[in-house]
């Protein structure tokens, strides 16, 4: 009875391979900024760490990002797309990726799920603001 | 592995029903030969799911589906007997039928107790005792939970029953054909099965109503069912369902005892195999072929739909794969939080569930489960 039927669920094929196939997840080591969002309560934890450098133009990038996420299908799908549509990126278009974006890249996500893409856009910006604020501080210091 | 949700229809099923569709295809109020013919292998039916619950033909009514029958149950009892009382009572754990059932009657004036369970789902009988009063007309509990399997002391609730002179229904649906149920002996006054869930077709259930019993339709019509379920009788999936019942009834003791030996490797290779990991449910009464285990730091439709690209297909309780988003409010009762109720499943075997497929769940759900944990941001020394 083992057999393999190929259409499954509210999901894109993109959602599946994110989910199935995701890239830049686990804990990073000293960490630039992180952003943790979510509630273990409702079902998705996404926390977001993420490395700043500088590019040949000297504006701040996203060197490295990675996620770790407590959550179903969309929620570990739209954190693998976060991280690879934010790597390598300025801080200023980082933070200008939005739900929308989000969706789109995965082709599309039920309405019920559309929660899953806003928990990883604002994990995101938390973890530039967190980076933002260490950095005043620091200069302050 | 997800028999609970429904089941294929066995090969013998099929083969019964196959005349019925276009060259015994009568309706059963018509007067010719035709009608006479479909008259006949209906009552015919009746009497094999008569036997298999040990009642008379006459106290089985044909209804289209399970939440039909608990619909008909529950409403159908409230009316008739308003002016006796408006208080039911039921578990915090039936199913959305019966709940969402009684949440209308509370909305027609009935008042509704629901008496809780312990950590393994299990109800106390005494507490369905203190919960009656002079108002309480009916007591309906599910006979073996749909999610995490436990089997309720039904014999007992429905002698707390009987002696206070309250009706008693069940909700029958997943051990109907899968554990022996007699109603004399179990006290019960109205019982609801599927014949989806036991290897007949989907569109055939029925309510048991013993003699006696005060209850109105809720479908009015052209009188079919003695009057309480007005509808075009659906003599190929009756059929089916009956054949269903004279399977089960051959078969239940030997398959009864396979899946339960199946069932005890798959449980104890995953709590043996898995860190974190825990069965919800009863740890020995409950049905032969449920499984249900929890997973700490990750969620449930994620372990689903894994184990779907690798072929098996299972369910949860997580609220992620609800359309509500909203966890399952049986785990809940069972004393979990939220957080906990997230990473259930439930793995329910069957007629085809081989050792060879526990054997290949075993091998792949441990790294499943490691993948999703290396993902989630909870670990164990967290």
């Amino acid at each position: 009875m083992i057999k393999k039927i190929s259409k499954m669920g509210p999901y894109t094929k993109k959602v599946f391979e994110c989910f199935n196939n995701p890239k830049n997840y686990g804990r990073m080591k000293n960490p630039d900024g992180v952003g943790k969002v979510g509630n273990p309560v409702c079902g998705d934890v996404m926390w977001l760490y993420i490395k700043v450098g500088k590019n040949k133009k000297g504006e701040e990038i996203l060197n490295d990002i990675k996620f770790e996420t407590f959550g179903c299908v969309a929620a570990i799908a739209t954190s693998s797309i976060l991280t690879q549509l934010a790597k390598g990126k300025t801080l200023k278009e980082a933070v200008k990726i939005d739900k929308k974006k989000i969706i789109d890249s995965l082709g599309g996500l039920p309405p019920i799920k559309i929660h899953c893409s806003v928990l990883a856009a604002s994990a995101l910006n938390k973890a530039i603001e967190n980076y933002a604020s260490r950095k005043t501080k620091k200069n302050k210091g | 592995m997800d028999y609970a949700a429904t089941t294929p229809v066995d090969s013998r099923v099929v083969r019964a029903m196959s005349p019925y569709f276009n060259e015994k295809f009568g309706n059963t109020m018509s007067l010719h030969g035709f009608g006479q013919e479909a008259k006949e292998i209906l009552e015919e039916s009746r009497k094999s799911i008569a036997d298999l619950i040990k009642v008379k033909p006459s106290e089985i009514i044909f209804t289209g589906s399970a939440t039909e029958s608990n619909n008909l149950a529950i409403k159908g009892i409230a009316f008739a007997n308003r002016k006796k009382g408006n208080h039911i009572i039921i578990s915090q754990i039936e199913h959305p039928c019966v709940m969402e059932s009684v949440k209308w009657l509370e909305k027609e004036g009935f008042e509704i107790t629901k008496v809780g369970v312990d950590k393994y789902g299990m109800i106390n009988p005494e507490s369905v005792g203190k919960a009656i009063k002079k108002e309480t007309i009916l007591v309906s509990i599910i006979h073996a939970s749909n999610e995490i399997g436990t089997i309720q002391p039904i014999r007992e609730i429905g002698k707390i029953c009987r002696g206070k002179g309250v009706y008693f229904h069940t909700d029958a649906v997943q051990s109907f054909g899968k554990i022996p149920i007699d109603v004399d002996k179990m006290n019960i006054d109205l019982l609801s099965a599927s014949s989806h869930k036991m290897y007949g077709p989907k569109g055939s259930a029925c309510l048991f109503i013993r003699e006696g019993v005060k209850i109105e339709p809720i479908l009015h019509g052209g009188g079919q069912e003695s009057g309480l379920r007005s509808s075009t009788v659906n003599i190929p999936a009756i059929v089916g369902f009956a054949e269903a019942c004279r399977i089960c009834k051959k078969e239940m003791k030997v398959e009864g005892q396979r899946l339960k030996v199946l069932r005890e490797k798959l449980i104890k290779g995953v709590l043996g195999k898995i860190p974190s990991s825990y069965l919800n449910g009863h740890p020995e009464k409950r049905l032969p072929n449920n499984v249900n285990f929890r997973f700490d730091f990750i969620e449930g439709e994620s372990i689903v739909v894994q184990l779907d690209f690798l072929g098996v297909a299972a369910s949860t309780g997580s609220a992620c794969s609800s359309v509500k988003l909203e966890p399952s409010h049986v785990l809940l009762a069972t004393g979990l939080k939220h957080e906990q109720a997230h990473g259930s499943l439930r793995v329910t075997l069957g007629r085809w569930t081989t050792k060879k497929e526990i054997n290949y769940f075993l091998k792949v759900l441990p790294s499943i489960i490691k993948k999703l944990r290396d993902i989630s941001p909870f670990k164990k020394h967290d």
